[in-house]
């Protein structure tokens, strides 16, 4: 018992990870490439989420909500990168924080008056209801292991887009030296723009899958954009392998911690105190592997330009 | 029939008092409107318009200003209200931690405080004040019935879980102050935190009976959601907070059957909850809340003292709003020495009528209840 309950949480662990991965994804590719510091990241996974439940409950179809997160979200992200990001590049990366703070502000009180002032409903299409048998011995939710693929596949395209098609060729070089990109012929604003939105739809698409199990809700991005941030830092800022390894990290420890934390604890301590402590504990775990990752990695597990 | 020949009697005695002739009321009401969790504010708001606009007293002033849940804007808000609109009672604010920072100093200024929604404890007990009124709860109370329930309906093997935050503590003490059986597990999870894996794993480990849980919010949503997706059957049991109509639809139908405690529900039978229920469909076209009787029997309350006492004369004002002479849309309220609420919490079922999900009241968890910290309060 004590073993499938072990595996159970490592599964949590890793699918918490791959979550964490799309999310952080989109916003240590738009570092990397562009430089830019996104706190409006959280802002694009609200808007897939509202897009997915908005247009769920008006056709009845999850996957068209998935596709118009991925749309919306791209769409808000070109909208961004031309109107506002574009003038923000050759300033400092306060100036840029400022910016995107100011557009979650925004793009909040857009979607209240939107969508109102209360949750979404958005749930899960029938068929991933309930639990599924693994091994023989294990339950585990169908909806959880279809985000594991789905998490995994969309690592895969975006490594195979980046390092081995032309377009992925010209972003890093856009990444590497701007000027010189640009003295070769190569339309580097358009470049940055399909960046942005690209990095915007990830966002979108983690929100929508995200939203489905949890609450869509006016304000939703902004714990996520906190964890994508350590993602990020843990990983490497800019490597989206970094993202990944790091994403499966932080899911793993935070799993866990809440899991066995409090346990192990009362092994040595009174219940109660122990039960108090571990979810403390538990709750700063991964904050603690991001101090420690850096005092040995300054640069974060995999350095994008080292 | 002895109580409605009591209650006749005393709307025919307040029909003979003089009608006073009362100066002006301005009432400063701080809530919670824009960002995360403006559901909440936006519902007092209205049910407090509603009842202000429904009596048409032109001797009562209301402004209203959105505190965004941040702490340091809402005592911004109040200090304002208090020196340059000169403001008489404050009201509306939403969370407990905003209600700390901004209850304690406006009440020693002579400002009197109506909470239309927080109870922490801290204003209960010891750090009770005569000009602070909670016309809601105190924030152990809800838990308390629940815990209460469990008891009746048999549950002896309680997994039970709250946010690691003082409210969440207030929560599961509450319940257990109560509940008698077993604990299966006891967790304190993140606060904000939005994946219940891990928790939810454990509780099917645990050989739990029954699942009470304290999560206001999103939190709520995405562990009831989670929940039912994992295939998890063991009865839930809550508070109000995660049941309310304006949060149910987004739950869906995970939430179906679930028990929770509530001092208020659309289907109570007295003539004055009907009226609420009636009026707020009309003007605002959606099913009230509990945030909205709160706020709807606060701005009745200031009503009705208005109509016995002067402002100016705050002894007697004071002891107006503590007599509680108005109809309540929860019926029997009354407030304890600490200026708390003495009421009936009752046990809801979530139900499905037609295709809105809904609360149904099933049975009474507290009579008369009155919270933990009274004896405390030197009032």
């Amino acid at each position: 018992m004590a073993t499938i309950l072990f595996l159970e949480q490592c599964l949590n662990g890793l699918q918490l990870g791959i979550m964490l991965f799309l999310m952080a994804a989109g916003l240590t590719l738009i570092f990397g490439v562009m430089g830019l510091i996104n706190l409006a990241h959280g802002s694009l996974y609200m808007i897939g989420a509202f897009a997915c439940a908005a247009v769920a409950s008006w056709t009845g179809s999850f996957i068209l909500g998935l596709v118009a997160s991925v749309v919306c979200a791209a769409v808000a992200g070109a909208l961004i990168e031309v109107g506002v990001m574009r003038r923000l590049y050759q300033r400092d990366h306060l100036d840029q924080v400022l910016a995107t703070f100011a557009l979650i502000l925004i793009s909040s009180e857009a979607m209240r008056w939107l969508f109102g002032s209360y949750p979404l409903y958005l749930d899960v299409p029938e068929v991933f209801y309930g639990a599924t048998n693994l091994f023989g011995v294990l339950q585990y939710s169908r909806y959880r292991l279809f985000i594991i693929v789905v998490g995994l596949l969309t690592a895969i395209g975006i490594y195979l887009l980046i390092n081995k098609t032309r377009i992925g060729m010209r972003i890093r070089a856009g990444a590497s030296d701007r000027q010189m990109t640009a003295a070769l012929g190569i339309n580097i604003s358009l470049i940055f723009t399909l960046v942005f939105a690209l990095g915007a739809a990830l966002a979108g698409f983690a929100g929508a899958l995200v939203g489905s199990i949890q609450s869509v809700d006016i304000g939703m991005g902004e714990p996520v954009l906190i964890l994508a941030f350590v993602v990020v830092v843990i990983g490497g800022i800019g490597s989206i392998r970094g993202a990944l390894v790091g994403a499966i990290i932080v899911g793993m420890v935070d799993t866990l911690g809440r899991g066995y934390l409090p346990q192990l604890l009362q092994l040595v301590l009174d219940p109660v105190f122990a039960n108090t402590l571990g979810a403390a504990l538990a709750s700063i775990a991964i904050y603690v592997l991001m101090i420690i990752v850096l005092i040995f990695k300054p640069q974060g597990l995999f350095p994008a330009h080292g | 029939m002895k109580k409605q020949l009591i209650t006749t009697m005393l709307s025919a005695a307040l029909c003979l008092v003089p009608h006073v002739e009362a100066s002006p009321v301005k009432v400063g009401m701080i809530t919670t409107l824009s960002g995360g969790g403006s559901g909440l504010g936006v519902d007092v708001r209205d049910g407090f318009m509603l009842a202000v606009n429904n009596a048409n007293n032109s001797d009562l002033e209301v402004i209203i200003e959105d505190d965004g849940r941040k702490p340091s804007l809402a005592v911004q808000i109040a200090d304002k209200m208090i020196q340059k609109d000169k403001v008489d009672i404050l009201t509306g604010i939403i969370w407990s931690n905003l209600a700390m920072a901004v209850v304690p100093s406006s009440v020693n200024q002579g400002i009197l405080y109506l909470s239309p929604n927080a109870g922490p404890s801290a204003l209960a007990g010891k750090g009770c004040h005569k000009n602070y009124f909670n016309v809601a709860w105190q924030n152990d109370n809800l838990h308390e019935a629940m815990g209460n329930y469990a008891n009746s309906a048999e549950h002896q093997n309680s997994f039970i879980l709250a946010p690691n935050y003082p409210a969440g503590k207030d929560a599961l003490t509450g319940y257990k102050r109560f509940y008698e059986g077993q604990l299966a597990g006891e967790l304190y999870t993140k606060l904000g935190q939005t994946d219940y894996a891990a928790e939810i794993a454990q509780i099917r480990a645990s050989g739990a009976d029954s699942v009470f849980f304290f999560l206001p919010g999103g939190m709520g949503i995405s562990f009831m959601k989670q929940y039912s997706q994992a295939g998890m059957t063991i009865p839930l049991m809550g508070p109000a907070f995660s049941f309310d109509q304006g949060i149910l639809q987004a739950v869906g139908k995970s939430a179906l059957g679930v028990r929770n405690s509530s001092q208020w529900n659309k289907d109570l039978d007295n003539a004055a909850n009907k009226t609420f229920v009636a009026d707020f469909e009309s003007a605002y076209g959606r099913l009230p809340s509990l945030y909205a009787s709160q706020g709807y029997d606060t701005a009745n309350l200031i009503l009705s003292a208005m109509q016995s006492a002067d402002i100016h004369d705050k002894d007697a004002f004071r002891a107006a709003i503590k007599s509680a002479q108005f109809d309540s849309v929860r019926g029997n309220f009354r407030f304890g020495n600490n200026q708390h609420p003495i009421q009936d919490i009752y046990v809801r079922e979530v139900v499905m009528q037609g295709d809105l999900l809904t609360n149904k009241i099933i049975g009474v968890g507290l009579k008369d209840h009155q919270d933990a910290y009274a004896a405390d309060c030197a009032l």
